[in-house]
């Protein structure tokens, strides 16, 4: 009984020490898109920077807990699977619909902006629809 | 040692929700509002999953789910909602 006690206790170290890295990681991650969230100037950049930094933060954190439950109980939990791979799926949907959406009713772009390359096509469809309800 | 990292990295998250209250609140456009709010709910995910690490109880992975469902369905709905005014179309 002390022999495992004492594997189990090692174990459970290693699992301590695993699981703070990831989430720490992620944790400093999801600081460095909050960061972004107020510090860029549109709401496209702001997209750009929300978007991938939430999701690798996210998915660290999911991940270091994973890794915690599994190497401290040897508990390997479907749910939490099922939770990496659906932000895993659906943060980079929602964030492209949320931009998508922000160009469709006009959000203008930042000064500081390059260029429009969306703006020729979108002027150019209206300008075929103009021409097929004239004729 | 274990128990001061994860709460100072509770610390630091709730820190990162009060940068994105920010943006939700005086964000320009309603664009901006609604990526704030969708990352509000991507860290209350990553807040639940810190908590039942610090609790070290596996009741709450349930939650966990439940919000990433939610959080999608309402910021597929906003997005739809400010692109065309509607959220469901009617057939014609």
């Amino acid at each position: 009984m002390p022999d495992t006690l004492k594997g189990g206790s090692s174990l459970s170290g290693s699992a301590e020490i695993i699981g703070a890295l990831f989430i720490f990681i992620g944790v400093l991650i999801s600081f460095i898109s909050a960061v972004g969230l107020v510090r860029f100037p549109d709401v496209y950049t702001r997209c750009h920077a929300s978007s991938k930094t939430s999701t690798l933060g996210v998915l660290s954190i999911l991940t270091g807990t994973l890794l915690y439950f599994l190497m401290s109980e040897g508990f390997f939990s479907i749910r939490l699977i099922l939770g990496i791979f659906f932000v895993f799926l659906t943060a980079p949907v929602s964030s492209h619909m949320i931009s998508r959406a922000a160009y469709r009713s006009n959000v203008p772009l930042a000064p500081v902006s390059a260029e429009d390359e969306l703006k020729d096509y979108f002027e150019g469809l209206k300008m075929e629809t103009e021409e097929m309800t004239l004729q | 040692m274990f128990d001061i990292i994860i709460i100072l990295s509770l610390t630091i998250l709730t820190l990162t929700i009060l940068l994105n209250l920010y943006r939700a609140i005086k964000g320009p456009s309603r664009a901006d509002r609604v990526q704030a709010l969708d990352a509000i709910g991507f860290n209350l995910i990553a807040g639940i999953a810190i908590f039942s690490v610090l609790l070290n109880t596996h009741a709450y992975f349930d939650l966990i789910l439940l919000i990433g469902i939610l959080s999608f369905v309402g910021t597929i709905s906003f997005a739809r909602y400010l692109e065309r005014g509607v959220i469901i179309e009617r057939k014609r």
